[in-house]
Parts: C-alpha cells; sequence; structure tokens
C-alpha cells in the first residue's frame, strides 16, 4: 500500500476527474447540459482541494521530514 | 463521434491512470498524470462537450499539475534536487509520456481537420447552453463554489504563511536589540551639542 502523501493526493485528482467524466458522459447520453454543470462544480472543489492539500503536505514535510502518512501518528494535539 | 478516436483516447488514459499509480518517481508519475488528463479532455471533445475538453486542459493539466511541480521542487532542494535533476533529463524518464502525448496530438489534429460533421453536431451540447443552465437552475451552486474557492484561498494563505516565521523573527528581534545602541550616539552627541551651547 502507498503512503506518500503526493500519491494520494494525486490519486485524489484522478478520483474526482473519473466522476466528472462519469457526469460529462451522462450529460452527453441523455443531451442535457447538467452534466457538465456538475463538471465545472467538480473541476472547483478539485482545484481548491488541492490549494489547501499542498499548503498542508508543504507544512507536514516542514514539522516531520518525510511525506509518509504513518509518520503523522506522531501528532499531538 | 468517432468510435475509434475514442477507444484510442480511452486505451492511452487507462494506460497512464495506471502508470501514474505505479510509479516511483514522483516527477515521472506527474508526466504520465498530465497524458491522463489530456486524454481524458479528448474523449470530452468526442462526446461533444468542447468547453470541458479546454477547461480540463487549462485547469486541470494547466493549473493543478503545475502546483504539483512547484510543491516537488520545493521539497527537495539542494544538492539532492540537483543531482535528481540531471537523471530527470535522461530520455528514460520522459519517453513514455511523450510518445503517448503525440499520439493524443494526432488525433485531435485528425478530428480538427475532420471538422463538425453532422454526426458530431447531433451530439454537441454548445457552451451556451452550459452557461445558460449555469446561470439559471444552478446559481446558487455557483455562489457556494465562490465562496469555496474563497475559502480555500484563504486557507491556503494561512496555512503557507505559517511556515517562514522563524528568520523573520530573529531578524526582528536582532534589529529590536541593535535600535537601543543605534539611538544611543545621537542621543549622546546631541546632549554633549547641548552643552558646549550651554
Amino acid at each position: 500500500m502507498r503512503r506518500n502523501l503526493l500519491f494520494i493526493l494525486m490519486s485524489i485528482e484522478i478520483m474526482l476527474n473519473a466522476a466528472g467524466l462519469a457526469f460529462v458522459t451522462a450529460g452527453a447520453r441523455w443531451a442535457q447540459a447538467d452534466g457538465q454543470v456538475m463538471f465545472i462544480f467538480i473541476l472547483a472543489m478539485a482545484a481548491s482541494e488541492v490549494a489547501v492539500g499542498l499548503a498542508l503536505l508543504l507544512q507536514f514535510y516542514r514539522q516531520n521530514e518525510s511525506l509518509d502518512a504513518d509518520a503523522a501518528r506522531q501528532m499531538k494535539g | 463521434m468517432s468510435v475509434t478516436a475514442f477507444y484510442i483516447a480511452a486505451v492511452i488514459a487507462v494506460l497512464t491512470t495506471f502508470l501514474v499509480i505505479t510509479r516511483k518517481n514522483a516527477v515521472q508519475a506527474l508526466l504520465y498524470l498530465a497524458v491522463s488528463l489530456i486524454a481524458v479532455a479528448v474523449i470530452f471533445y468526442d462526446l461533444g462537450a468542447p468547453f470541458m475538453a479546454a477547461l480540463e486542459v487549462i485547469i486541470y493539466a494547466g493549473s493543478i499539475i503545475v502546483l504539483f511541480i512547484f510543491v516537488v521542487m520545493m521539497l527537495n532542494l539542494g544538492k539532492r534536487a540537483t543531482a535528481a535533476e540531471a537523471t530527470l533529463l535522461r530520455p528514460r524518464m520522459w519517453i513514455g509520456p511523450t510518445i503517448l502525448a503525440a499520439i493524443l496530438l494526432a488525433e485531435i489534429a485528425y478530428l480538427l481537420a475532420r471538422g463538425n460533421t453532422a454526426a458530431s453536431a447531433a451530439h454537441l451540447i454548445p457552451p451556451r447552453e452550459v452557461g445558460l443552465a449555469l446561470y439559471g437552475p444552478y446559481l446558487l451552486g455557483v455562489e457556494l463554489s465562490s465562496m469555496l474557492l474563497m475559502g480555500a484561498l484563504v486557507g491556503a494563505y494561512h496555512l503557507g504563511w505559517h511556515t517562514q516565521p522563524k528568520p523573520e523573527t530573529q531578524d526582528v528581534r536582532r534589529e529590536h536589540a541593535t535600535s537601543p545602541d543605534a539611538g544611543r550616539g545621537p542621543v549622546r552627541s546631541g546632549s554633549g551639542r547641548t552643552v558646549g551651547a550651554a
């Protein structure tokens, strides 16, 4: 199992992109614009998520000198 | 909608996504992730959503991947980074993503050169319709996503602001420590001058 936080964030991006692909495909199947509207919302959410996630990752690396997610078990409070 | 173009882009998307989650090198995984997002953009174009394809390339493959690359560059600074840079320029690192991206480029060039045929126009949902839906029944969602983006901006700024407080506070303290010494000089000379004038 991979525990690198950078790869975890990249995998979250892949999963959000898959959800957006499903929305756009469903919108194309029924010829409605709603699927593309939902994709725009997913895009905004993914952009904000990756900004906060990468800022947290930099803080994590400064404190623990590693990107291992298991290092966060030392966290107190 | 061209079926062969869709299948080529779909195979490339699945292959590159699998390569992203199996690579050990973060930069190589990011290159494959960019190719995967561009392949999904080609699928969007094929599905009759050209505006979504443009947004996918601009926001996902443009800004989000660039953010990841900035963070990877910030994580390994120093001598180790220059050694890592040398390995990144070897053809082994970039030949795979380059070939797959070239296939996608040829495919999108073929689709653009063929133009909007009647088959693709039947499925096409124009950006105008998307915009009307976005600012009609989904107006509340637009407001909510603007609040989300504002919160993300403030949160990322706050988290990034607290990363380097140590050198700044040390400099400030040193300035405070040296300022009484620097301030004592003019006072002494001024007092001497008043004594001389008296």
